[in-house]
């Protein structure tokens, strides 16, 4: 009450105001969901700098393959963060991954559909899944985390049945022939700046095969869709009114609600966005794989909360943001990649998984309550 | 055409068999200030979502600057410059003051479809609107959070007046706050209505609401025992109507022929 008052008598004196201005902006920086991981993931490249700078890890090659698995992962995590901001979870986005293969392998390759028609059908599966989550998580009020458990079971196991019904397997091989003029699946296929891999190779700057050809061919498609997601996430997050929206949504969804902001439709489009990231997921994986396989994306959904929670995006909604997403993806991806150079067996991944997201579940309860703390 | 900016006649509101409001009628000018005062279970709670627009009265009609209206949605009620501030006062306290401000009516720049939030006039307006409440808001991007209770009561109204607001009604809205800050609050319904809203003030607490208030309306048990002008009826009196006065007088007159004859 004191603080308040006085922050009355200050109001006339302006250069007292621009000093609290100054310091209340060091700390707004401070305060940033995403400062975390951004700390985490410095520390992280430092480490294994230090440890693996010698080993080829951090050449060319090296490096888009970490950055690759960063990606993969931190296509999903966005999606998490963007959903858990507005106030839910979707434990359902690793089996999507497997059911997105198989609705892109089951109908080019039994069916004689053309891979793109594939490939949209499978988006279309996505939207109608993530609008069945959304719709059910917002006309029963039941938690987000019990529906979206129903339907991890009920994916993976349509996926599993569907395709062992129709292919007797559960793994459809031979796409990789159709990717080649298609007219869509390019998008999720291509090595994009392959002029620069070529250009470094033929100036010898970067390792190169037998028979002189740059190791590292190109950047992986799904770093180009991991970059777009993260600037357009991060955009409508901080500059649009529906980012606006998906705070409110999360943070009080009755407050929200009583102040005009349309909360259910905020909700179900944040889980057709978890479920579309998925199958964004999936078709670069199958596409690159030249195959489905059912139990893809096993546990994935969980590894995206954690990228998640990691990036600054609290388990209660309304706080986080999409880079921070993004950098905990990077995190997880490094780490993965990274403990193959280093002499740590690579069994204690996921203890270092874990102890990782403990961490940062700790720093960001610290941040929140230093965030709301009462004058 | 009456000068009655808002008036509730006869509202009366059912839930099944229980009778939640009967024949409640508050009439409202310009820039006056009602009091609704009541004890717990008077039927506050339903009469304010009724005001608001949440629930549809079954009885009674609802006339607004002289034209008979039915809210079918708190939206509708909104549109007609009904603004209700609940306790809970519809604030995030983890987004930014200007976020809050804004929430759900977001200004808009840009060409179509790539309209972003306009993030600099808003927290230019932010600033503003509670600059002009005494409330210095050093950095609109700071989270809710950080205020204090006033503060943030005072945002709430502050926000509901700047989106047109011509009635407001603010549902106990010192109830969780010091003196000091009630004060504050106090002091700003005083100037809005000043500035010619007209304010339904719902509260439990008669020494809030009777330096403030022009009238006063006192609830029980889903009646209204009638509406006061602040002339015809003193703090005391407002007192015991609301606890319910005559039912503490004849527990006491009980309570004294009980120890007489226990005497005997």
């Amino acid at each position: 009450m004191s603080t308040k008052s006085k922050s009355i008598e200050t109001k006339t004196d302006f250069n007292q105001d621009e000093r609290l201005k100054k310091v209340s902006k060091l700390r707004l920086l401070l305060n940033r969901p995403e400062l975390g991981a951004l700390g985490g993931a410095i520390l992280v490249f430092i480490f294994f700098g230090v440890v693996a700078g010698d080993t080829g890890m951090f050449s060319a090659y090296g490096v888009l393959n970490f950055l690759d698995v960063s990606a993969n992962l931190g296509i999903i995590a966005i999606a998490a963060a963007m959903l858990m901001i507005g106030g839910e979870f979707d434990l359902s986005i690793g089996s999507m991954i497997g059911f997105a293969g198989i609705c892109i392998a089951i109908p080019a390759i039994y069916w004689g559909w053309p891979l793109w028609m594939s490939i949209i059908f499978a988006f279309s599966m996505a939207v109608l899944v993530g609008y069945f989550n959304g719709i059910l998580v917002v006309r029963t009020g039941l938690p987000s985390f019990i529906v979206t458990l129903a339907m991890l079971f009920i994916l993976r196991g349509a996926t599993l049945a569907i395709t062992r019904l129709i292919t007797g397997r559960t793994q459809v091989p031979g796409l990789r022939v159709l990717i080649e003029d298609d007219p869509l699946a390019w998008i999720f296929a291509t090595d994009t700046f392959k002029w620069v891999f070529t250009w470094l190779g033929s100036m010898n700057l970067i390792a190169l095969r037998t028979d002189g050809s740059p190791l590292a061919t190109g950047i992986p498609p799904s770093v180009i869709w991991f970059i777009a997601l993260a600037i357009i996430t991060t955009w409508i997050l901080m500059k649009t009114r529906y980012g606006n929206w998906i705070f409110a949504s999360g943070g009080d969804k009755n407050g929200a609600n009583n102040v005009g902001v349309p909360v259910g439709r905020v909700k179900i489009s944040l889980f057709i966005g978890t479920a579309v990231a998925a199958t964004i997921f999936a078709t670069i994986q199958v596409l690159d794989a030249g195959s489905a396989d059912t139990m893809r994306g096993t546990l994935k959904e969980l590894e995206a909360i954690a990228a998640a929670v990691v990036g600054g995006c609290l388990l209660t909604g309304g706080y986080g943001s999409a880079i921070g997403a993004a950098f905990g993806a990077l995190i997880f991806g490094t780490v993965s990649m990274g403990i193959f150079y280093t002499d740590v067996d690579t069994d204690w991944f996921k203890v270092f998984l874990g102890a990782m997201m403990l961490i940062a579940v700790i720093f960001n309860n610290y941040i929140r309550k230093k965030v709301t703390e009462s004058k | 055409m009456s000068d009655y900016l808002v008036q509730f006649n006869n509202i009366s509101k059912f839930f099944g068999k229980v009778i939640a409001l009967k024949d409640v009628t508050m009439k409202l000018k310009k820039g006056e200030i009602m009091c609704l005062l009541g004890d717990n279970g008077a039927g506050k709670s339903t009469l304010i979502k009724t005001l608001a627009g949440v629930h549809r009265p079954d009885e009674g009609e609802i006339i607004v600057e002289g034209k008979k209206t039915i809210f079918d949605s708190p939206k509708d009620a909104l549109d007609m410059g009904i603004a209700t501030v609940y306790q809970d006062l519809a604030l995030v306290s983890l987004m930014s003051v200007t976020r809050n401000f804004f929430m759900g009516r977001e200004p808009l720049k840009g060409p179509p479809f790539f309209k972003t939030f306009d993030i600099e006039k808003a927290n230019k307006i932010a600033a503003e609107r509670m600059g002009q409440i005494g409330i210095d808001v050093r950095d609109p991007s700071q989270a809710v959070g950080t205020m204090s209770g006033g503060e943030r009561q005072c945002l709430a109204i502050s926000r509901a007046i700047y989106f047109g607001a011509k009635v407001l009604v603010l549902d106990e809205p010192t109830s969780a706050l010091g003196v000091h800050q009630a004060s504050v609050v106090l002091k700003y319904i005083v100037k809005a209505a000043s500035q010619g809203l007209a304010v339904i003030l719902i509260t439990h607490n008669v020494h809030h609401a009777y330096p403030v208030g022009n009238s006063f309306t006192v609830l029980n048990r889903g009646k209204s025992l009638g509406t006061y002008k602040k002339k015809d009826i003193s703090r005391e009196k407002l007192l015991s109507m609301m606890a319910g006065g005559e039912e503490l007088n004849k527990l006491e007159v009980e309570l004294q022929e009980l120890n007489r004859s226990s005497a005997n």
